[in-house]
């Protein structure tokens, strides 16, 4: 059961701006899911090996030469606030 | 010489290397076609196919539809998503470059769910794609557009993605042929991340033969995707007639009773064509493939919970207004950006990855997925194929399952174990069955699943069962045959 | 209250000097344009994928194999959660549970592990801006954003500021010398941050730890953990706890702040990143870096001490730049048949100090004295053909114009006097001259001595051997 408190926890470390009745049936929702989700934590698997992915490969690399990078305006052509050739954000919070 | 629109890809094709079909006259009659869209499948359509960027010089294949998930250099790509409205990217996805390359027109881009998340596509920002069987029924997603254009006549064909069963499920309630390759086979560089470990790039087409072509074009190794491969030999068109010497595994297990009793039938009619072309059939156990939905709501959510974290509104897509500082910026673009279907999962993946959840969820869903790919390599031992049911019910209608997530995601019951295997599946249109709650009948697919990387043997067998089924059925108005 | 002791451990994040980033193929660059350097991978656009760079593997092994590490037969990559703007995809791609590289030391410190990952992007403040009330505006510039990083976590082996500066500069010289990354505090390519905590003397169990940033020169690393070393110290004796928490140092007055944390929870979701495979080194990928290691300082110096039997200080002097070295090596190579040790006091005693008499910021190797030059100097005043003060007086001609130790000499006349006969009469002139000195000494007082060996050095400038001299003063004023 996925109480409010931790809703709005996840919510804060994902990002995500949530109404208050977002909140609420989220936690309905999760909790729904999660229910279904358990049974998988009655199996025992303690000795089997996770699996990132099915790829077996190694060492995938790239030589370090390099490529033709974007121009200003291209990079910045999507962006919301351009200012200057760089991206404007409002400021974090002051640090210290 | 048939109608034009009749034409398979693979049909048409040859009569472009035979001189007999003008392949710009070919794409032009098919952007008139894809401009009479009352299906909602397509979010942007190239109505003269000049756009730049994508265009296409001098046309040598049939003209393709691409779902609205892959990158397009200079053209809207949204993914489905209110975030991204209006975004162009400044480079082109992999598969779509070899499409171009190919010589292959680019139509449009298709309707889709959000970020890929759902299997109905009701979860697009901009609005869903109508079933062209019955147009008060979901076509199934999240590669919804793509599969609505095909068996709609709107495109001979088209590419998609499947996380879950993206490709395989729209395509089984569309009534045509979806192919998700062996994980690795095809590049997913520009193909926007749902949950990497699992998405995958595959055909939609009428045909086998033209899921055959169509992938010929779009895999091999990329170096711009570390976990591409590539087949170990270029598909050839299957031209197998029987399955003498080939074993057919049911899995026990799958034998769900949530299937409707019309794709029961017409499951059960399929296996005895099998029989019927010297294929053998078998109960195999799949111990853990029930397990798989639950699996894959863990670690799909998960993944996608930090792939959708680049959208922030900082360096392209929307940003809402808001005062204050940066994190108040970010929670107001991504709560007027995501829809509930992605703001869900998001948060399910990032519960699921948050300290003190990791091993319970995280990490014991990867455990499972390794059990999960155990199961088909035992199976694998003794059969050539693992066949199922594609979807438990033909397509259901707009709004049946959108307030209740878990039903809408057991929809994935037939397809999520094999994409959490990594290896390829086919689903082909296996004839008609009647809904559940009545009505008019609708298509049903069957799902082959086959070892990583025998998709020439999984299309060659494909191919052979696709002739005796002789699905011809097309949806209203829609030529065919 | 027991005595206390500091523990300090380091955390350096060493950007390498690769041509491209980590992970996609834009040049790296240092006060560029914002922006020229970006790409849709490094801006973190839709349906990107990062493709490791072959180099920054390399450069790793050979931090790695400098570092005498343990490296993991098969590392992976993780992705480390966290919004924030100069993090473009919200999470970077860093090494956690298996870093390529494990145990190692560097002189007597150990390092607990090295680590790939990549770099964030600059933000640079520009205050209150109309749209925004409350807070301000920032601008982010992506160029440095992915620029591959090795971080190199130590053990808490080091006892002192001045130590871990000093050690900091050993890695700083070791990495320089590698050839793998500009280690330029100032410019940020080489950054040191210390973990620092006390204990009681002879207690085994670490205390409460500070995390201490942005101490952008050794100086500022020494005077940073110098003054948390004493914030702690007081804070112990006066009873009272250390919290953890992280601070920045201000140089400008020396200062300490705590530093609020960018995620006010800090939960980073760590995860391994499923679009990389793993690096699992070959055998040679291994050789390769290995055989590319340069003598380190840390290997010559001990060399220097065991073969040479230069004493530690010296060693480590000639040892750490690898010019002064060679320059040393050359030199006593042609010097022979002099102690190794009397050539390395040459080289870091008197031309280290003509050189900067000289005002000479110029090094031995690059000064006008060649090897083979200074080599016969040295053998000159070991065989007494001329005095040390002599020595000294050519060293500096050689250090000014260059050129040969032996014609210098001739033209200055600085030839020991080397005919008894000249030195006798000069010896009895000098006692003549001075009366009332040779009373004292034939009164037994030694001391007087000096004067008349003054008045012999001046009248033959310092020409004389002072050993011969003494002896015939002796000699004549019979004791
Ligand atoms: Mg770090
Ligand atoms: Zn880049």
């Amino acid at each position: 059961m996925i109480e409010r408190e931790q809703v709005l926890h996840v919510a804060k470390l994902a990002r995500l701006g949530l109404s208050d009745e977002e909140v609420e049936t989220m936690a309905g929702e999760l909790s729904g899911i999660l229910e279904h989700v358990d049974r998988i934590a009655a199996l025992d698997l303690d000795d089997v090996e996770p699996t990132t992915h099915v790829v077996e490969l190694e060492n995938v690399v790239r030589p370090d030469v390099p490529h033709e990078s974007l121009s200003p305006d291209v990079a910045l052509a999507s962006a919301p606030d351009p200012e200057g050739g760089a991206f404007r954000v409002p400021s974090p919070q002051a640090e210290e | 010489m048939k109608e034009l629109l009749a034409l398979t890809a693979l049909e048409a094709h040859e009569a472009m290397v035979a001189g007999e079909l003008d392949a710009s006259e070919y794409a032009e009659a098919w952007r008139a076609a894809a401009a009479g869209d009352e299906l909602n499948a397509y979010l942007w359509r190239d109505e003269d196919g000049d756009a730049p960027g994508i265009a296409v010089e001098r046309p040598s294949v049939a003209p393709i539809a691409v779902k609205d998930i892959f990158c397009t250099e200079g053209v809207p790509t949204t993914a489905g998503s209110r975030i991204l409205e209006g975004y162009r990217p400044p480079y082109t996805a992999t598969a779509v470059r070899k499409l171009i390359e190919a010589g292959a027109p680019i139509l449009g881009k298709t309707n889709m769910d959000e970020f890929a998340m759902g299997s109905s596509n009701e979860n697009s920002a901009y609005g869903p794609v109508l079933n062209p069987w019955d147009r008060s029924r979901v076509p199934g997603g999240s590669s919804g557009g793509s599969a609505a254009v095909v068996a709609g006549g709107l495109a001979p064909w088209a590419i998609g993605t499947d996380t879950g069963g993206s490709i395989r499920q729209p395509a089984a309630l569309c009534g045509i042929v979806g192919l998700k390759p062996t994980y690795g086979a095809i590049s997913r560089y520009g193909m926007i991340a749902f949950a990497s470990s699992l998405d995958q790039c595959g055909p939609f087409t009428r045909t086998v033969g033209d899921a055959a072509l169509l992938l010929a074009i779009l895999q091999g190794r990329d170096p711009c995707d570390s976990t591409s491969i590539g087949l170990p030999e270029a598909p050839r068109l299957p031209d197998r007639e029987d399955l003498s010497g080939l074993r057919f595994a049911v899995p026990a297990e799958l034998a769900s009773d949530a299937i409707e009793p019309g794709v029961r039938v017409v499951f059960e009619a399929t296996l005895a064509k099998i029989e019927g072309l010297g294929g053998e059939i078998a109960e195999a156990p799949l111990p853990h493939a029930e397990h798989g939905i639950s699996a894959y709501y863990v670690l799909a959510p998960a993944e996608a919970s930090s792939n959708l974290a680049r959208y922030d509104g900082v360096r392209y897509g929307m940003r809402a207004p808001s005062s204050g500082d940066v994190i108040e910026m970010y929670e107001a673009t991504r709560a007027e950006g995501f829809g509930a279907e992605v703001k869900r999962r998001i948060m399910l993946g990032t519960y699921a990855l948050s300290s003190g959840y990791y091993d319970a969820y995280y990490g014991q869903a990867q455990k499972v997925r390794t059990k999960i790919a155990g199961d088909f390599k035992s199976a694998f031992d003794d059969f050539d194929f693992v066949v199922t049911p594609t979807s438990p019910s033909v397509a259901f209608g707009l709004g049946e399952k959108t307030d209740d997530p878990l039903a809408m995601y057991l929809n994935d019951f037939f397809t999520v174990p094999m994409s959490l295997a990594g290896i390829p599946a086919i689903s082909i249109p296996a004839g008609l069955a009647e809904p559940s709650g009545g009505g008019p009948q609708l298509p049903v697919g069957f799902q082959i699943a086959a070892p990583a990387f025998a998709e020439q043997k999984l299309l060659d067998a494909a191919h052979a069962l696709e002739k005796a089924i002789g699905f011809d059925a097309r949806p209203q108005g829609v030529p065919g045959g | 209250m027991a005595e206390l002791e500091a523990v300090i451990g380091l955390e350096i994040h060493v950007q390498l000097a690769t041509r491209t980033k980590m992970f996609c193929g834009c040049e790296l660059s240092f006060g560029d344009e914002p922006n020229v350097h970006t790409c849709p991978i490094c801006l973190a656009h839709p349906g990107v994928l990062p493709v490791v760079n072959e180099q920054a593997i390399h450069y790793a092994l050979k931090i790695a194999a400098a570092l005498e590490c343990e490296v993991a037969p098969r590392s992976i990559f993780h992705r480390k959660n966290y919004f924030y703007p100069d993090s473009p995809k919200a999470y970077q791609i860093s090494q956690y549970d298996i870093p390529i590289a494990g145990a190692g030391r560097l002189g007597d410190v150990r390092i607990h592990r090295a680590h790939l990952e990549e770099d964030a992007a600059k933000m640079i403040h520009v205050g209150e801006s109309g749209r925004i009330h409350g807070s301000g505006a920032s601008l982010v510039d992506f160029n440095r954003g992915g620029t591959p990083l090795v971080e190199i976590v130590t053990e808490p082996d080091l006892r002192s500021a001045a130590e871990a500066a000093a050690w900091a500069r050993l890695l700083r010289e070791t990495v320089r010398q590698l050839g793998v990354s500009d280690v330029n505090m100032e410019e940020g390519s080489l950054r040191v941050d210390g973990n620092i905590s006390m204990r009681p003397v002879g207690s085994e169990e670490l205390g409460t730890k500070t995390e201490l940033k942005n101490m952008n020169s050794f100086r500022f690393l020494e005077r940073g953990i110098e003054a948390e070393l004493v914030r702690q110290r007081g804070l112990i004796e006066a009873g009272e706890k250390v919290e953890q928490e992280t601070l920045h140092f201000h140089p400008e007055d020396g200062s300490l702040h705590p530093l609020r944390s960018k995620e006010e929870a800090h939960d980073y979701r760590y995860f391994p990143e499923p679009d990389l495979v793993a690096i699992a080194p070959t055998e040679e990928m291994l050789r390769e870096a290995r055989e590319s290691l340069p003598e380190l300082p840390a290997a010559r110096a001990q060399r220097y001490q065991d073969e040479l039997d230069l004493p530690e200080d010296v060693a480590a002097l000639l040892a750490a730049d690898p010019e002064t070295a060679g320059y040393f090596e050359q030199t006593s190579k042609e010097a022979s048949g002099v102690e190794p040790r009397v050539v390395a006091n040459w080289v870091t005693g008197e031309l280290a100090a003509a050189l900067r008499q000289e005002g000479r910021e110029a090094s031995a190797s690059e000064s006008k004295v060649e090897p083979a030059a200074l080599a016969s100097l040295i053998s000159m005043v070991q065989e007494k053909k001329i005095s040390h003060g002599s020595g000294k007086t050519v060293l500096a001609a050689l250090v000014a114009e260059g050129g040969e130790p032996a014609t210098i000499v001739e033209r200055e006349g600085l030839a020991q006097i080397s005919d008894s006969g000249e030195l006798d009469s000069i010896v009895a002139a000098a006692i003549e001259a001075n009366p009332e000195a040779a009373e004292q000494i034939r009164a037994g007082n030694g001391k007087a001595i000096g004067a008349i060996v003054g008045a012999v050095m001046k009248e033959t400038k310092g020409r004389a051997d002072g050993g011969e001299v003494n002896r015939l003063i002796k000699e004549k004023l019979g004791d």
